[in-house]
């Protein structure tokens, strides 16, 4: 018997190590011969804290929202009783969670301890390591790719074979292999799960690249906001060069290969693969005008390849599997599988791995159970700053790179944010905008005064001072700086802007004409009111900082307009549903 | 604090014994220069004007390239910071679940805004971009010398009493 405690990042934050700690001591306590493990991500973040307990015949059984207080009753009914503690137990619905996924780049994650490779091997990692350098050629390998049809999972979608032969094909003294582990995108976090859950299978992905291209070395540039991953890479790499998977003359074939990492400093540019390049040589991170490309010239000025982590984390099961395999899942033009961050407002937020060319809807409301409060699902977010919202009547969308892009969003790494009636969409690409332009490098003149002026006049309507006209000059700016930027991050900034005047500018228009905000968010376009219901109880007024309530007591009360400052206390103070936001 | 720069006044005293070492591995490696002030930064707790000065000196990197570095990212930092830094993540999905609200919260519980450090020395407030717990919007991660620790579904009242709790042990 075992116990497993789920502990990636989002696990750890909802108090996973003190339940962990509480197994530790009740098991102690009861002197029972019980390991409590850990493991990474589940994928159901809503659930957390996790703990899987295995029993001596390899059955399982998952608890969920374990916190500490109720450890005790676990330790005491199946521990040592033999008997699940039922009420504690995943249902039947949440179990359904990942039964309608199909898990490829997560298929470890959530059922192996990240940190002890036995673990890995056992569920047949390294595998395809060994069978690519001992039994194949780099070409062959390529082909494979080629079959699988895999394309870059950071989010522009681009052929990994064709990246992979342009390195190959490049001549030089050096080649280099650098996974991008540097997930800025807010919002998304499927990355950081691998990273945390399974990091064999990214360093395998990269062995495996670095044979096909004739790479010795590899980086892993990953956020330094991450230091839970860095730690689980670091010890994975370890325990990877001590059993001779990473270092000289991997399996006997005269392979040699050894990865470092490199924690980024924090700047959303650096997912540019050049400014990103600029990054790992301890420059300011800023892109440069291609050709020549990094497969030409890169890292120092050598050949370079540049994949995601998720990208990577599909390598190895391809080897495993055959390329057909993959292929077989997913749309004609888009393969396999893709790993979707479901959060914002949405019932049962996590990670969501499908294969691709699902509709939109089976992934919000299929597996993510719909919109929290059962409100109206108004828009979904996609593919972060650079990408767009697509809205309630476009839900049908399946979900590759072509019918997203036609949306005006991109599936980018793949973030879903879900919005209801409650979120504006002008103060949502303020929000983007605001980010942008922290972001921009400020190489380019458009990219960096122009994302700021767009931001400028997007704060205006928010605060209910837009003009007539501003709705046009954001178009005009929002292609200029799409034509007057180097790199994706100026070309698709506006993209947020631009999506939303597209599907919702009714609410653009209500802001600048009605300066009125129909989601009720933007603080400058409310006004707060008291009904009749108010019983005159006085506790608004008291609780008001600028004194704006007046009234007697037992009566009702009354708001000065002019003097309230829509700081919103007095509709959370008040016991009677007296206050009315409008 | 200079007005210009926003670098920290120099003190003139410190020796950077700790920073040897890192310079020894990492000093002549070329592209190590954003390690090395990572390194700095983890030792300090900020890049002052003096540790600046001091790397300059061991690497022959001009100290005006080393402060466009650190200016460029998000992480380094030019001021000291409080005992206690409060990363308060704005990513889009704590955006969407009222990240706005707590950081509103937290201001006006501790009387600072982002980027500040309390009068105590004991907090300091940076937002940032995004901390990969979205599922628990809204987040926030404290780090201090004792670990980090990461608090999720934040609300006005949590945050406070999350606060709270720490000057109470402080």
């Amino acid at each position: 018997m075992k116990v497993i405690v789920g502990q990636g990042s989002c696990g750890v934050a909802t108090g996973a190590k003190k339940t962990a700690d509480e197994f530790e001591r009740q098991i102690a306590e009861k002197n029972l011969n019980i390991k409590v493990g850990i493991t990474g991500c589940v994928g159901t973040c809503y659930l957390e804290p996790i703990v899987d307990v295995y029993d001596d015949e390899g059955g399982m059984t998952r608890y969920v929202k374990v916190q500490p207080e109720i450890v005790a009753e676990i330790v005491e009914k199946h521990l040592l009783g033999g008997k699940p503690a039922v009420e504690y137990v995943i249902s039947e619905v949440d179990s359904q969670f990942v039964g309608k996924q199909k898990r490829v780049v997560l298929r470890n994650c959530g059922l192996i301890d990240p940190e002890n490779i036995e673990e890995y091997l056992a569920v047949g990692g390294y595998e395809a390591t060994k069978k690519v350098v001992t039994s194949m050629k780099p070409e062959e390998v390529i082909e494979e790719i080629k079959v699988a049809g895999l394309r870059g999972r950071g989010g522009a979608g681009f052929p990994t074979w064709f990246k992979w032969n342009a390195a190959k094909g490049n001549p030089g003294k050096n080649k280099y292999i650098v996974c991008n582990a540097d997930e800025g995108d807010p919002g998304a976090f499927m990355d950081r799960s691998v990273l945390e859950g399974d990091p064999h299978s990214l360093i395998e992905g990269m062995i495996i690249g670095g044979f096909a291209m004739g790479a010795t070395e590899g980086i892993i540039y990953c956020r330094a906001e991450y230091p839970l991953a860095i730690h689980r890479l670091e010890i994975a790499m370890a325990q990877a060069r001590e059993k001779g998977y990473l270092g000289k003359d991997i399996f006997g074939s005269g392979f040699d290969f050894d990865l470092r990492i490199k924690a980024g400093a924090g700047a959303f540019v650096c997912g540019e693969e050049t400014a990103l390049i600029a990054s790992l040589e301890g420059e300011r991170g800023m892109p440069r005008l291609k050709p020549p490309f990094p497969a030409e010239k890169g890292y120092w000025q050598q050949p370079t390849n540049i994949n995601n982590v998720e990208t990577f984390a599909n390598v190895a099961w391809i080897i495993a599997n055959g390329g057909a395999a993959f292929g077989a899942m997913g749309t004609q033009q888009s393969k396999g599988t893709k790993v979707f961050a479901l959060a914002g407002k949405i019932k049962k937020g996590g990670l969501v791995e499908v294969p691709m060319g699902l509709p939109l809807k089976d992934v919000i409301y299929g597996i993510g159970d719909g919109i929290k409060k059962d409100k109206k699902f108004k828009a979904v977010q996609m593919g972060g700053p650079s990408g767009g919202c697509i809205p309630a009547e476009l839900i049908e969308t399946p979900v590759t790179y072509e019918d997203i892009n036609k949306t005006g969003a991109i599936v980018g790494s793949g973030g879903m944010i879900v919005m209801d009636e409650e979120t504006c969409m002008v103060d949502m690409a303020r929000y983007f905008l605001d980010f942008t332009r922290k972001e921009s490098c400020g190489k380019c003149n458009y990219c960096r005064v122009g994302t700021k002026r767009m931001l400028e006049i997007l704060e205006r309507i928010t605060r209910g001072e837009g003009e007539d006209g501003d709705i046009e000059l954001l178009e005009e700016l929002a292609y200029k700086i799409k034509d007057g930027s180097l790199c994706g991050l100026g070309q698709t900034a506006p993209n947020p802007v631009l999506t939303t005047i597209r599907y919702f500018r009714n609410e653009y228009e209500d802001h600048i004409y009605k300066k009125k905000c129909t989601a009720k968010s933007c603080k400058a376009l409310l006004t707060f009111t008291i009904t009749d219901a108010c019983k005159g109880c006085t506790l608004c007024a008291k609780k008001c900082p600028v004194g704006a309530i007046s009234g007697t007591v037992k009566k009702q009360h009354v708001i000065d307009q002019d003097l309230c400052i829509k700081c919103g206390k007095c509709l959370e103070t008040c016991n009677f549903g007296a206050i009315e936001k409008n | 604090m200079c007005e210009n720069c926003g670098l920290h006044e120099p003190s003139g005293t410190a020796d950077f014994k700790e920073l040897a070492p890192v310079l020894e591995k990492y000093g002549k490696v070329p592209g190590s220069l954003i390690t090395i002030l990572q390194k700095a930064q983890d030792i300090y707790g900020y890049l002052s004007i003096d540790a600046i000065n001091y790397i300059s000196q061991q690497t022959g990197i001009k100290p005006a390239k080393i402060y466009g570095v650190a200016t460029f990212y998000a992480q380094f930092r030019l001021q000291p910071i409080g005992k206690y830094l409060i990363m308060l993540c704005k990513g889009t999905a704590c955006h969407v679940n009222g990240a706005d609200l707590i950081e509103e919260a937290v201001c006006e519980y501790l009387n600072i805004h982002d980027g500040e450090t309390t009068e105590d020395g004991l907090f300091t407030l940076n937002n940032v971009a995004c901390l990969g717990c979205c599922s628990l919007a809204p987040v926030m991660m404290i780090q201090s010398a004792e670990g980090d620790e990461t608090f999720g579904n934040l609300t006005k009242d949590s945050v406070k009493k999350v606060l709270a709790d720490i000057q109470a042990r402080a």
